[in-house]
């Protein structure tokens, strides 16, 4: 196993993953030509906002993901079939 | 009498003025403002500070902070919602709070003034010298300045189905039409006068927001003015589901972690009193 996969995380870290795993499996729930397109969007929403918090900034971090959880809500909805970035 | 008269006429004229004077808060304004000289001279300016939490959603790792505005009351409506509106129309554009109907009926404008949770539509701004300080609802996730997160106070009240439900063939007081379609389900005097007091309620979230026990359990308990509501479709003589209704708010949580603090029926901007209808729940489930 390597160091990052048996590094302990703290329960936001696991929030943060947890989000960004349920985005992309929700991203493969798309239609296929379209896939390509979501998982680009999941990755680039994610990196967008990775330089640019301490990792300490907890509360900063919070808001994010509580965005993103309502953000996926709406995204799931079958009827969403593309998206462009 | 006679005295009085005029004092009055005078009242009434100055309140004409101060609705002119709000009229000039809007952005085009100066041209069209119907001689404000006068009606402006006659009052001094009134500087009052207001302290109004500030958080953009734009720039996350900036810490929440109290922005300080200034305002001379004597030109502003009488209400703490007026000021908001000047201050956002005249100072600072960027200021974020909802309202709408600015006369207490729709529960848009509920915030934390001055210690307290109300209504700005409604709540005087004190003459006071000493600043007014204006948060958002206390313990909920805040989305930009004084805009709170209210969705998981919505999920709640939705899932105490706050919906008229019936059951065919229960015997029922309905006024049917000509062609047997059902046109009202009728309730006696004695029955509606049972809502009063409940039917009110514009679900802001103040009573929820001040209660120490939904601070703590949000996630479990149900809250005021949920239960209220929920008692409200409990007690209503038109609906069939009282049984599943009141079993649907069995458990430790839902309904017990209240603890009769009351704060719900001290800060209810509408004057009701949430904390009698979730006992009055709490004895239907001790007798049912």
């Amino acid at each position: 196993m390597s160091a990052a996969a048996t590094r302990r995380l703290s329960g936001l870290q696991r929030d943060v993953l947890h989000l960004y795993r349920a985005s992309l499996r929700a991203a493969r729930t798309k239609p296929a030509e379209y896939r390509a397109n979501w998982t680009t969007f999941v990755q680039h929403e994610f990196r967008k906002t990775m330089d640019m918090h301490a990792v300490r900034d907890a509360h900063a971090i919070e808001h994010l993901v509580r965005v993103g959880r309502r953000r996926l809500e709406t995204l799931r909805n079958p009827a969403i079939k593309n998206v462009h970035t | 009498m006679q005295s009085l008269l005029p004092s009055f006429r005078a009242a009434r004229s100055s309140v004409a003025a101060n609705a002119r004077r709000t009229l000039a808060t809007a952005a085009a304004a100066p041209a069209v403002a119907p001689t404000p000289a006068a009606s402006l001279a006659a009052k001094p300016a009134l500087m009052k500070e207001f302290q109004i939490y500030r958080w953009d959603p734009a720039h996350p790792t900036e810490k929440p902070r109290l922005q300080t505005y200034k305002i001379d009351i004597n030109q502003c409506g009488p209400m703490v919602l007026d000021a908001l509106i000047k201050i956002k129309n005249e100072i600072d554009p960027t200021l974020t709070f909802r309202r709408s109907c600015r006369e207490g009926i729709c529960g848009s404008c509920a915030m934390n003034i001055a210690g307290g949770n109300t209504l700005a539509c409604i709540a005087k701004i004190p003459r006071s010298n000493d600043s007014l300080k204006i948060y958002p609802l206390p313990h909920m996730y805040v989305v930009k300045d004084l805009v709170p997160d209210l969705s998981h106070f919505y999920a709640q009240y939705k899932s105490i189905e706050p919906f008229l439900k019936q059951k065919p063939g229960v015997a029922q007081n309905k006024n049917i039409g000509p062609n047997g379609e059902i046109k009202e389900n009728l309730q006696t005097i004695a029955d509606r006068q049972k809502l009063d007091g409940l039917y009110e309620c514009i679900l802001c979230a103040c009573c929820s927001t001040s209660c120490p026990s939904y601070w703590w359990n949000s996630d479990a308990y149900l809250g005021p003015a949920v239960l209220m509501q929920a008692y409200r479709w409990i007690i209503d003589s038109r609906d069939h589901t009282r049984a599943e209704r009141l079993a649907a708010l069995q458990g430790p949580f839902s309904v017990f972690r209240c603890h009769t603090i009351m704060n719900c029926a001290r800060t209810c901007p509408k004057g009701l009193n949430p904390g009698r209808a979730i006992a009055e729940i709490k004895k239907m489930m001790a007798s049912s």
